[in-house]
């Protein structure tokens, strides 16, 4: 089957116009004939839900929380990219465009990402009317702040609180819908399995998670925006009910899953301290503005950090990359924090962290200044580990933040599975095999505002479809298929809890296909996964009943699912015989360390169909065409 | 530095709304004063399972304190002992070895219990529902530099977003009032340029939807703002009763129920 990601064509900057005349309309009457199920409310998903309601499309939304404003959305802390050019500092959208292109190592669709820089003045100018409080100068305008992988200040931020705003916006947006009767909305739901019919997607089955009761339903078309799939690695930056199961079970039923490998660590995260963790807590990419960044020159230099004196510390990304400095993107930063550490210059109890030192910026700027600018941070920091970053420099490690693979997508936002249209972290589309920081929050709302009400419609208009309700017996054959899944988890007697499989699992794609891969870690992971899934079906324990709420059985089914995903995203990352973005292979890179792509042989987008179970999956190929940016080797330097 | 201590949890069990609950008693033993309040709860968990008994439901979800998701009183405080936190924020170096714990949900009539410490909050989701947005489309918004915004107020107004809705403010409050939550919205918006068109209609709606919701009555206790684990100050809820006030008193149009 041959992907057609159906780019529009003209030059770079006339597509998405262009595009936008050429979809088909509905007429605003007949949009109330039409359902849509969104399944996921971050800011993707509430967004969409939200804007879709408005143009007057009968919609029903999903959530997995108890309520559409808890979503992981929320914890995202360092802002918002837009290319507005308020700072004057030489801003464009063809520059927005092309950091992004660069920053993702030139493994994302040049078309989707001009249309993402394009959008993102709109999604600013739409978040301040909905009241988004968003950092001002004394004169009224909004701040900007600088990220990493840019050279010019275009994030929009609110302190450190960025994401929680941006979605209290868009919830509030979906709410608005809610109260108007456009959108019902189904929170405490969890999507079990996607329905199929006539090859077109065309509803799902989801468990209610209070009362256990399966539910079925039927719709014109789904979108799903249910997020990343970094939980995979147990310990993350990720909210606790982040899972890979609505994408793993679209993919098993079609949907191809692309560029699973690009996982992106975070270099800003408090280290791991205890084996009791459940998580971990990224401190927003924006401390390195003014945080500078070093370890001791000397290995093993036991003294307390403030009697370090400035000749023994080793500012080292400053030393390696001046002209970027500490804001070179995540997984350079990420990398070298992990070589410096491997090489015996770590601190902290572990060893496996470095310093983030905040001396010099209060030096120069005032600790009421740094307090204003990243004061939730600090706090978080000092209730976590016990000690005050205006005093002691921070301890800080990568960890698991954001996946960019996920479904295949076309230019539309639609995967190879007509009528299953894919948003926000959920697809692979815009990020490449690295995202640059205050990007994420920029993708959800495009998609979700300015990219989905306009494609959407287009696949309505143009695609003949019979009648099909919840009495379909597809929708019968998915229940039971989840009813049978359920059960045999149900069954489960043996002598290991769900969360230790988690931690074994996680652990071993950390240490296989973590910061850095090698063929040989990646084909030991690929033994080692089926035995644990074997195990798993043999020897886990899930107490209680199906048809009460069961934290333990919701628990239980995410991690089956992420035992069988996993091995995908390791033959992802075994079949790529290169080094892009966060996907670093030990055999692939330059004298100076840094990742060495091969574009003669690697330039696509890898998209993996799901065969059948138990059958090695088969790889499609998107070829990367660029014609408005030049392949190059990435220099930060 | 970390040590390990001893507790005795003293935790609410209870099948489903429908059903009685009760406190059971749990040893948590050797816990590491590192860990976080819902780690402790994991580790106790952990062993229940171990031993073939159900684990003790709790929401949770970001562990950063952003998302609202946890909370349960713990000796009778909305989140613990601990000022402007949330339960997973709550560190075990806050307890001594040997303390015993008393691990409740939020006990409020518009807060159902669902399971042991989770309860249902969708009444927040309604109150937000009536009124607790600026009616804009998608599409639609002016260049965001077409309204300038006075620093203070937009840093006003982001002391009163910051609101996680987690509900330890009608936890905490003798009433179970909703009055910090709703005046928390009220105020974000009240204090923005871009929410004066809806400013009276706003109030009026949220605040009689939050009687519907049979929340209680504020009389002034403060609790609520001493549960807050963001810090949310009662002088909304005194901006709010202005608001109030001048809407019932001049509003024309909109729904609910009305002083007149």
């Amino acid at each position: 089957m041959g992907l057609d990601a159906k780019v529009p064509g003209g030059p770079i900057a006339k597509k998405w116009a262009r595009h936008q005349f050429e979809l088909k309309l509905i007429n605003a009457a007949n949009k109330r004939k039409y359902t849509i199920l969104v399944v996921g409310t971050g800011l993707a998903g509430a967004s969409a839900a939200a804007s879709l309601s408005e143009l007057g499309y009968k919609v029903k939304a999903f959530c997995i929380h108890d309520s559409p404003r808890r979503a992981h959305s929320i914890a995202a802390q360092g802002g918002i990219n837009a290319a507005k050019s308020y700072p004057n500092d030489g801003d464009s959208v063809h520059r927005l465009f092309y950091d992004t292109i660069k920053g993702g190592d030139y493994r994302s669709r040049e078309a989707n990402v001009y249309r993402l820089a394009e959008l993102s003045v709109r999604i600013i100018d739409h978040c301040v009317a909905q009241g988004v409080p968003f950092a001002r100068e004394y004169g009224g305008l909004l701040d900007n702040r600088s990220f990493g992988g840019a050279q010019v200040s275009r994030t929009f931020y609110a302190r450190g609180q960025t994401g929680q705003q941006l979605l209290i916006g868009a919830y509030g947006a979906l709410m608005k819908e809610v109260n108007r009767g456009g959108v019902e909305m189904l929170p405490r739901r969890e999507m079990l399995e996607l329905v199929v019919i006539d090859g077109k997607a065309r509803g799902i089955v989801c468990r209610n998670l209070i009362t256990g009761k399966l539910e079925s339903h039927a719709a014109d078309a789904v979108v799903l925006a249910t997020g990343g799939y970094g939980n995979a690695f147990y310990l993350s930056t990720n909210a606790k009910a982040c899972n890979v199961t609505s994408i793993w079970r679209a993919h098993r039923k079609g949907a191809f899953l692309a560029n699973p490998c690009y996982t992106q660590i975070h270099p800003t995260c408090i280290p791991v301290l205890g084996n009791y963790q459940s998580k971990l807590t990224l401190m927003s990419e924006s401390l390195r503005n003014d945080g500078r960044i070093w370890v001791p020159k000397k290995a093993g230099d036991g003294r307390p950090p403030q009697e370090i004196p400035e000749e023994d510390r080793d500012y080292y990304l400053e030393r390696k990359y001046p002209s970027f400095g500490n804001l070179v993107p995540r997984d350079v930063a990420s990398r070298n924090a992990k070589n410096i550490c491997d090489a015996g210059h770590g601190v902290g109890p572990t060893g496996m962290a470095v310093h983030l030192d905040f001396r010099d910026a209060i030096e120069r700027l005032g600790k009421k200044r740094i307090a204003a600018r990243y004061g939730n941070l600090f706090d978080m920091y000092r209730k976590i580990v016990d000690e005050d970053p205006y005093e002691t420099p921070m301890m800080i490690y990568p960890a698991v933040h954001y996946t960019m693979g996920g479904l295949w997508v076309d230019y539309n936002l639609m995967s190879n599975l007509p009528g299953l249209h894919v948003l926000g972290e959920a697809n692979f589309s815009d990020h490449g095999a690295n995202r640059l920081g205050a990007s994420a929050l920029m993708q959800g709302l495009a998609d979700g505002y300015f990219v989905i009400p306009y494609t959407i419609g287009h696949y309505l208009a143009t695609t003949p479809m019979e009648k099909a309700d919840a009495s379909h017996p597809a929708f019968r054959a998915a229940e039971q298929e989840v009813r049978g899944r359920l059960g045999r988890l149900l069954s489960l007697r043996g002598g290991r809890t769900v969360d230790s499989f988690h931690r074994e699992l996680g652990l071993l794609l950390w240490n296989n296909c973590g910061m850095a891969r090698s063929k040989k870690s990646l084909e030991d992971a690929l033994r080692r996964i089926p035995a644990l899934r074997e195990e798993f079906w043999g020897n886990a324990v899930v107490l209680g009943d199906g048809e009460s709420f069961n934290q333990a059985l919701e628990k239980a089914g995410r991690v089956a699912d992420f035992l069988e995903f996993s091995e995908l995203l390791v033959r992802d990352a075994l079949h790529r015989e290169e080094s892009c973005g966060g996907h670093f292979r030990e055999e692939h890179q330059t004298e100076e360390g840094e990742a060495k792509r091969d574009d003669a042989h690697f330039c696509y987008v890898a998209a993996w169909e799901c065969a059948g179970p138990d059958k090695a999956p088969v790889l499609h190929k998107e070829p990367l065409e660029f014609e408005a940016v030049h392949l190059s080797q990435r220099s930060y330097k | 530095m970390s040590k390990t201590i001893n507790l005795t949890l003293k935790v609410w069990r209870q099948k489903d709304a429908l059903s009685p609950g009760r406190l059971e008693t749990y040893e948590a033993r050797d816990i590491d004063t590192d860990m976080s309040f819902l780690e402790m709860l994991d580790s106790v968990n952990e062993e229940l399972q171990q031993k073939g008994q159900e684990p003790i439901a709790f929401d949770h979800d970001c562990h950063e304190g952003i998302c609202g998701s946890c909370g349960a009183m713990v000796n009778g405080q909305a989140h613990g002992p601990v000022r402007e936190m949330t339960l997973c924020q709550l560190h075990m170096r806050h307890f001594q070895d040997g303390d015993t714990l008393v691990v409740e949900p939020w006990r409020a009539r518009a807060f159902p219990i669902i399971k042991d410490l989770v309860v249902d909050r969708s009444a927040f989701d309604r109150i937000i529902g009536a009124g607790g947005y600026v009616s804009v489309r998608a599409g639609s918004a002016p260049e965001a530099h077409s309204v300038p915004v006075r620093k203070i107020d937009a840093d006003k107004a982001f002391e009163a977003a910051i609101c996680i809705g987690c509900g330890a403010c009608v936890a905490a409050c003798p009433n179970a009032s909703a009055m910090l939550f709703v005046s928390a919205k009220v105020s974000h918006l009240a204090l923005l340029p871009q929410g004066q068109p809806e400013r009276q209609r706003r109030v009026l709606d949220m605040v009689s939807q939050m009687d519907r919701e049979k929340f209680g009555n504020c009389t002034n206790h403060y609790e609520c703002e001493a549960a807050c684990p963001k810090g949310i100050q009662v002088a909304n809820i005194a901006r709010m009763n202005r608001d109030f006030l001048s809407a019932a008193l001049t509003e024309e149009e909109g729904k609910g129920g009305r002083i007149v």
